[in-house]
């Protein structure tokens, strides 16, 4: 049975998402006097923010009296590998520690140093002991104290509903419509300014620490209306993820382990990082490390299940069950690992997406008018790799930022065209009721999946084996045309049942973003023909001073067209600090 | 090797068994997206870490409210039956509409900072200052380890029996967070008092399926109860 039922909702300002990013907006938005609706794919609450873990990093300088601002900025810049938004760290690196602090005016508690002050921890590529956390639990914290917020406030929640499409007339934002999930209705949301909160893209590779909500709607949907996305190539593998049971396979180990005092070895027992980065071992940025123990397994150094060992014994139980509980818990439960007396083993996983939406640093602006984004989805503050606890304070400096001007633009702005919106919203609802099959999909005796599960399953593999860690050109290609089959099938894919809370639809709604997505994702690296951060590749395995430059991706014509933006000198403010940091350097 | 696992229909109102190929170290979510993706397409069940960190995938597994994604085969003998939590009205399936609990939380006088904090210096840097030690924190932070997977909502007979008179155990939890963090200046008795705490008999089924090993009963419920009961004394 086919459900055409709609129903019909007006707010100043969209948010979609319900992560930090997009609680912190809505906060901001609310009290700058807009009416204010959150969408979300997932519960109000259980946003991949939840699984953020170490900490968020800000130079409130309460363990190392030596940090400030200039070090947070240097640290982000250079392990960015020169290609981060100058302009954006900046901002990032000033107004982080306000961030904390009003974290605890909203109820937050961090953990304490002996002093009495905020305890910060140790991370990989931070000068000094930089992030505020709460245990293991940090991203979970935020969400709690935001959610409080927001739920005190008159803002209307939407959760569990997916936006289909962004709608556009004459160059603004006028509206997107949705599918809510327990009523299987669509909604047509009438507003002056929407803010992309949606995270990001780890479930287009098979071996991910992500939630299933992450597939990257958000920027196929700012795609879909012409927006441009950014440094799409620069996907974070995370050195350590979970390699068994394969049931977890993926899930990660929070690089507080290694903060903490974890060390890596392979299987002779040998602590290779000395090899890779004699400095920083285990705690240099995540691109070293992670290619890195890449290397090893190669090598044949690596473990029965195909990783490295993680190794943190010898801090002692008590130490460990009060730092790391969670990471106790999660080997304990589904690895029968106590790693107070075993230890860990650990392979890279897809963790973040550096790439994305290109927004302007101040207002969060992005080159569709009314169309504001922040965190994850956007692309250009990290540059070719992210460093710990950068995301955390990426979500809330940049949430409120685009709250305040996504409000100030809205405010004095009559409501779009209606019936453009109405208009849409009839193609939404024949697209999607088109992905339904009107009869049951007959049962798969002979134990194949689902043929959408299958596509799924070939995207996912292919991006993990072509457009992971180390890739070249014949690979990437070879993406490309696992891509276009792909595509060539999905037209003719139907799934059983009704709009109603239907997983199998929803993914295949998602595969549609995913190979957007992924498109630009391989498109773009095929593009930078040098090895920078993230990005790595064995046919050019130089960085090279050509490519110190941005590619964008953006639709014309119905078709993805790249080109590169050259980025601008840094200013005499900031180039000094920069210097200032080579005279610093103690590791 | 195999294993028979009986998932709830709610278009058939009864249990549907499927046999699910076995390997070391799955959960009980793995089986239910292995159905899911060779079985029947159009079954209903939420999730989204995966990874007991989000509590998203509450249900009953053999009677017992559990997480799917922490919820081991191996720890299970004999058939496996999974059926919705049955104190949210269901939607479809496993699926279960929890966002009655919205309203509750609410309604709940949220964290409001002391004005001897705001005073010492104001604006957003207010806290910069405080001194605050590890053994001022603890004490909430325990109930801030809840994944708000409502586990204690469908374990509780208390609810069962008293409806909407009683908001429940991860409630009680919530407000213990707040009425012990020591920059907190509001009081949840009265809150807590007119919400059925005095319902609570104790009887910890709370705390034995809260997959953040919280002590609820014993750490939140009953100094709440107890604090309650000093006010209505002095």
């Amino acid at each position: 049975m086919k459900d055409k039922k709609f129903s019909e909702l007006k707010t100043d300002i969209l948010i979609i998402g319900a992560g930090g990013a997009g609680l912190r907006a809505a906060i901001e938005a609310h009290d700058a006097g807009a009416n204010v609706t959150i969408v979300s794919k997932s519960l109000l609450g259980k946003a991949h923010t939840v699984m953020a873990e170490g900490g968020i990093a800000a130079s409130i300088a309460d363990v190392d009296a030596n940090d400030n601002w200039k070090v947070h900025f240097s640290d982000t810049f250079v392990e960015g590998v020169y290609l981060g938004d100058w302009k954006m760290i900046e901002i990032l690196v000033k107004e982080a520690p306000d961030r904390v602090y009003e974290l605890e005016q909203y109820g937050a508690l961090f953990d304490r140093t002996p002093q009495g002050k905020i305890m910060q921890r140790a991370f990989g590529g931070h000068t000094y002991k930089r992030l505020c956390h709460i245990g293991d639990r940090t991203g979970l914290e935020i969400i709690r104290v935001l959610e409080d917020q927001v739920l005190h406030r008159e803002i209307q929640i939407l959760d569990e509903t997916t936006i289909t499409k962004l709608v556009v007339d004459n160059g603004r934002i006028i509206g997107a419509i949705g599918l809510e999930y327990m009523t299987g209705n669509f909604i047509a949301i009438s507003c002056k300014s929407v803010i992309l909160a949606s995270g990001g893209c780890g479930r287009i590779y098979k071996t991910t620490s992500n939630s299933l909500e992450s597939t990257g709607d958000g920027l196929a949907l700012a795609y879909d209306v012409g927006c441009a996305l950014i440094n799409m190539e620069m996907v974070q593998f995370h050195p350590t993820g979970m390699v068994y049971p394969e049931s977890v396979k993926g899930l990660l180990v929070t690089e507080g382990v290694r903060g903490e005092g974890g060390i890596l070895l392979n299987n002779k027992g040998e602590r290779f990082m000395k090899r890779y980065s004699p400095k920083r071992m285990e705690l240099d940025a995540r691109d070293v490390v992670a290619r890195a123990i890449y290397n090893e397994i190669l090598k044949g150094n690596g473990t029965e299940h195909g990783g490295v060992y993680l190794d943190i014994t010898h801090k002692g139980a008590a130490f460990i069950k009060k730092k790391l509980p969670a990471m106790y818990d999660q080997f304990k439960d589904f690895a029968d690992i106590d790693i107070t007396k075993q230890k860990m083993e650990v392979a890279p996983t897809v963790h973040y997406h550096m790439g994305g939406v290109k927004v302007d640093a101040e207002t969060c602006a992005t080159n569709i008018k009314g169309l504001y984004a922040a965190g994850e989805v956007t692309g250009g503050l990290h540059g070719a790799n992210r460093l710990g606890g950068n995301s955390l304070a990426d979500i809330l400096v940049f949430g409120r930022r685009a709250g305040i001007w996504s409000a100030k633009y809205a405010l004095h702005l009559d409501a779009g065209n209606k019936e453009i919106l109405k208009a849409q919203l009839q193609n939404e609802i024949k697209r999607i009721n088109s992905y339904l099959r009107s009869d049951e999909e007959p049962s798969q005796y002979n134990n194949s999946k689902f043929r959408i599960y299958e596509l799924l399953d070939t995207l996912r593999q292919a991006m993990n084996e072509y457009v992971g860690i180390i890739r070249n050109a014949k690979g990437l290609y070879n993406s490309i045309e696992v891509l276009e089959n792909i595509k060539k099938e999905i037209k003719d894919i139907k799934v059983s049942g009704t709009t109603k809370y239907n997983r199998s639809l929803l993914a295949r709604m998602e595969l549609e973003n995913q190979l957007i997505v992924a498109e630009c994702i391989i498109r773009s690296a095929i593009e930078r023909k040098e090895s920078r951060g993230a990005h790595f590749r064995n046919d050019f395995p130089k960085k090279n001073k050509k490519w110190l430059k941005w590619i964008i991706c953006k639709k014309k014509n119905g078709r993805l067209a790249l080109y590169p933006l050259q980025l601008k000198q840094i200013p005499k403010h900031l180039s000094f600090i920069q210097k200032e940091k080579y005279a610093l350097v103690i590791k | 090797m195999e294993r028979k696992i009986k998932i709830f229909s709610s278009k058939q109102e009864r249990l549907i068994e499927y046999t699910v190929p076995i390997e070391h170290g799955m959960v009980v979510l793995d089986a239910v997206i292995y159905v899911l993706e060779h079985f029947d397409s159009s079954i209903s069940a939420r999730w989204n870490c995966k990874a007991g960190r989000c509590g998203s995938c509450g249900a009953e597994i053999n009677g017992i409210p559990s997480l799917m994604c922490k919820t081991r085969l191996d720890s299970i003998n004999g058939d496996i039956e999974v059926v919705p939590m049955k104190v949210f009205p269901n939607v479809k399936d496993l699926v279960v509409d929890p966002t009655d609990t919205w309203r509750i939380k609410k309604a709940m006088p949220n964290f409001k900072i002391s004005e001897m904090v705001i005073s010492k210096s104001s604006g957003i840097t207010a806290t910069k200052n405080i001194t605050l030690y590890e053994y001022d924190v603890t004490r909430a932070q325990e109930f801030k380890k809840c994944i708000e997977c409502f586990l204690c909502l469908d374990s509780c007979h208390a609810i069962r029996v008293h409806k909407s008179a009683y908001i429940g155990p991860m409630h009680v939890a919530k407000a213990a967070s707040l009425d012990m963090n020591p920059l907190d200046s509001l009081d949840r008795r009265d809150f807590l008092d007119k919400n059925g705490i005095r319902f609570c008999n104790v009887t910890k089924c709370c705390t034995e399926v809260c997959p953040a090993k919280i002590k609820i009963t014993d750490n939140a419920i009953i100094p709440e109860k107890e604090r309650i009961n000093d006010k209505k004394i002095i």
